[in-house]
């Protein structure tokens, strides 16, 4: 918490003097020292593991973008050329074009981490209102990103991501020309797509930063879910260093090996083979899929028959997220006391899942193969991956709007610990995670 | 109850991701799967066999050249380490086998004095002649189609190597009922959907596509200089293992560098382990 008392004393003249006038070794020691609850599990620790993705995009991507050349005619190669003939650069690439996907990996956890707790809850909303900020800039960096190879998927992600801003009535048209610099994907297109993809990692930095301040400024949710007390020398603390730097440490270095695992052995098993395809605008995949991060959205974007109406429950699917502090009616925070919840929370982790599946099928093609043609329901017969996103899609959205504020009123919630002590003493909550 | 939770829903993200993956490659049509070849450089510590790697240079030049270009590609990477003619006591560029490889191959330039423009032998500075001066010319050339360029082919096609050889290796009689056009092949390992030039059993159409190309490769059709016998598998498993080398040329390199990684990692994970252990050792949570 940010009203914790400072306990940095300058011992050197230097530090005296610069503490006077810029305290920034005194922000430091206070952060290193703030005051953490003592029972963090290692869902916790994808913030710290988050920090580090943020870092090591910024930190690769500035490297590319010394050599990468934002050309229709020369981006593809100019890539190939990286691979190829800069010292390292194989490595920079393949650890930026990963790295994407370690991010996103580790911010569905982060996310499903702070919905299976509460932590979205009073008095923490704003951390998580910031947090669903940064997850749409992230959606936006990451496909600005894929569009500059200029690979086959990029050429046609782009044309299909940006054909969907057209479906919007009367101002679509104009703001899809504007957005794409001419009638047309082109050259103005890669041109401001490398500008933007370099300009919004700043951009996620600063609300990041926003993120944190939020966090310090109420204190960090915890699995028990309770309110923390105002004392920070409450034995329900521990200081931040060394406690939670080793476990974050620790947590980081098994992330890594898995990140390791797809850059050294494994570097092109998350992306479409058609993007080492020069785009060809006359030429179109037989089967155009996004990154797998974006798959749920996709599927949900094929799941309503009007165009403009996917977009629209595409973009609710992210909305719903920011007004959730307000949908959920439990006063209780963590699941882990909401039986009820707890079970429904699991279905929407596969459901999550389902419709990442889902998107990455062709919308007729059967289920369960082998039975053929069932029974036509609407526009499509029942044993079709369309029918099935739409269940998976009801379910997304019926979680959010109804489940959840209508169990938070009828459930039961078990009796919820009065600190985080009483559990820990009783060695209840031993070593969860 | 919360353990076994998280652990199970951990488990369901990765392998939603590894499934994902599986997924991407699932939905290409109707081709046969690539049949499977043991290539040296598979695996977490493959290496490239440096022979295999010279007899798929000679094929490429001999045969796949009069077709396909490889414009990613410069003479100098054939003798850069991990290459085909990669010799230890030569730097890339200055390695006499490239430059005599380089020199065989006359490359269109300008004369500096006239203008006129006019062929010269290669250096092992220039990228690797293409066939035709540009993807119309290609195209023109092979009944509309231009031929990929095959400098990241094993990249751009599920299946890598495995594919380029039974590409190569797959070519067979088209089944009684199916209809060819005219300057096409039928091979069962090429993507495509069938069903519009197929006359039998609709629960039956064949795998596979339509191809272009012609069976580019003959028994004997280039001379291996290390007595390597010259059979179509031969040849294919060759140009498969070059073409496998020359879109990924880093690869070597950068599974041992993963090893040294994640030997690394493992350490320095055991040594937090244990740090992580002490500090928290009186401290309930």
């Amino acid at each position: 918490m940010s009203d914790h008392e400072s306990t940095y004393v300058p011992k050197t003249g230097i530090e005296k003097w610069l503490d006077e006038r810029l305290p920034i070794i005194r922000f430091g020691a206070d952060y290193m020292a703030l005051p953490t609850p003592r029972n963090l599990n290692y869902w916790w620790t994808f913030g710290a593991i988050l920090t580090l993705c943020l870092v090591v995009q910024i930190a690769t991507g500035i490297v590319l973008a010394m050599h990468y050349t934002p050309n229709t005619e020369l981006a593809f190669d100019s890539v190939e050329r990286i691979m190829r003939d800069v010292p390292g650069g194989w490595l920079i690439r393949y650890v930026h074009a990963n790295g994407a996907s370690m991010f996103f990996i580790a911010v569905y956890i982060h996310m499903f981490r702070g919905l299976y707790y509460g932590s979205y809850k009073q008095p923490r909303e704003m951390i998580w209102i910031l947090g669903c900020v940064i997850f749409f800039l992230l959606i936006a960096t990451a496909f600005l990103g894929y569009v500059l190879p200029w690979g086959q998927m990029s050429y046609w992600g782009a044309e299909v991501i940006t054909n969907l801003i057209g479906a919007i009535p009367v101002i679509g048209e104009p703001i899809l020309i504007w957005l794409r610099g001419g009638p047309a994907i082109d050259n103005a297109t890669l041109n401001r797509f490398f500008s933007l993809h370099y300009l919004l990692p700043f951009a996620i930095a600063g609300v990041v930063f926003l993120h944190l301040w939020a966090l310090h400024q109420v204190g960090q949710s915890n699995p028990v879910g309770i309110l923390m007390p105002k004392d920070s020398r409450s034995k329900d603390y521990l200081p931040f260093h060394p406690y939670f730097t080793v476990k974050d440490g620790f947590a980081i270095i098994l992330f890594l090996m898995l990140f390791a695992v797809f850059v050294f052995y494994n570097p092109n098993a998350l992306g479409h083979a058609d993007n080492y395809i020069e785009a060809n605008p006359l030429q179109t995949p037989a089967h155009i899929v996004p990154e797998w991060y974006m798959l749920p959205f996709y599927a949900i974007l094929r799941a309503i028959p009007d165009k403009f109406g996917g977009v629209v429950a595409m973009f609710a699917a992210i909305g719903v997220l920011f007004i959730l502090p307000w949908l959920d009616t439990s006063r209780v925070r963590s699941m882990r006391y909401r039986p009820t919840m707890k079970k429904l929370f699991v279905i929407f982790v596969v459901v999550c899942l389902g419709l990442g599946w889902c998107g990455a099928q062709l919308p007729d093609a059967n289920v369960i193969p082998g039975i053929g043609g069932g029974f036509t329901l609407f526009d499509g017969d029942i044993n079709t991956y369309l029918w099935l996103t739409r269940v998976l899609t009801a379910y997304y959205f019926l979680f959010f709007l109804v489940l959840m504020p209508w169990v938070g009123l009828k459930e039961t919630p078990l009796a919820v610990p009065a600190s985080i002590s009483e559990p820990v003493l009783t060695g209840e909550t031993e070593q969860k995670g | 109850m919360t353990s076994t939770l998280t652990k199970r829903v951990a488990a369901g993200l990765f392998a939603a991701v590894a499934l994902m993956g599986a997924g991407a490659a699932q939905a290409e049509g109707g081709a046969l799967h690539p049949r499977n070849v043991n290539f040296s450089f598979e695996g977490p510590f493959g290496t490239f066999d440096q022979g295999q790697l010279q007899r798929g240079y000679r094929v490429y030049e001999q045969v796949c050249s009069a077709c396909h270009s490889m414009n990613l590609m410069a003479y100098r990477m054939l003798g850069q380490e991990g290459g085909p003619f990669y010799d230890e006591h030569h730097e890339a560029a200055r390695n006499p086998y490239v430059a005599a490889i380089a020199a065989q191959i006359e490359v269109p330039d300008t004369d500096t004095e006239t203008g006129e423009p006019i062929t010269r032998p290669a250096t092992p500075a220039d990228h690797f002649r293409a066939p035709f001066p540009n993807a119309t010319a290609a195209a023109f050339a092979n009944g509309g189609a231009a031929p990929p360029d095959l400098s990241v082919i094993t990249k751009a096609r599920h299946g890598g190597a495995e594919y380029v050889y039974s590409i190569l290796t797959g070519y067979r009689d088209a089944p009684d009922g199916l209809r060819i056009n005219p300057g096409q092949h039928y091979n069962p390992y090429m993507n495509g959907d069938m069903s519009p030039f197929w006359e039998g059993d609709e629960h039956h159409v064949p795998p596979g596509g339509f191809i272009a190309m012609a069976p580019p490769l003959v028994a004997g059709a280039v001379t291996y200089d290390d007595g390597t016998e010259p059979t179509v598998d031969q040849m294919a498993q060759d140009v498969a293992a070059f073409l496998a080398w020359a879109g990924d040329m880093h690869q070597v390199e950068r599974k041992r560098t993963g090893f040294a990684v994640l030997i690394y990692l493992l350490l320095f994970g055991i040594i937090t382990w244990f740090s992580y252990k002490k500090i928290w050792r009186d401290v309930g949570h």
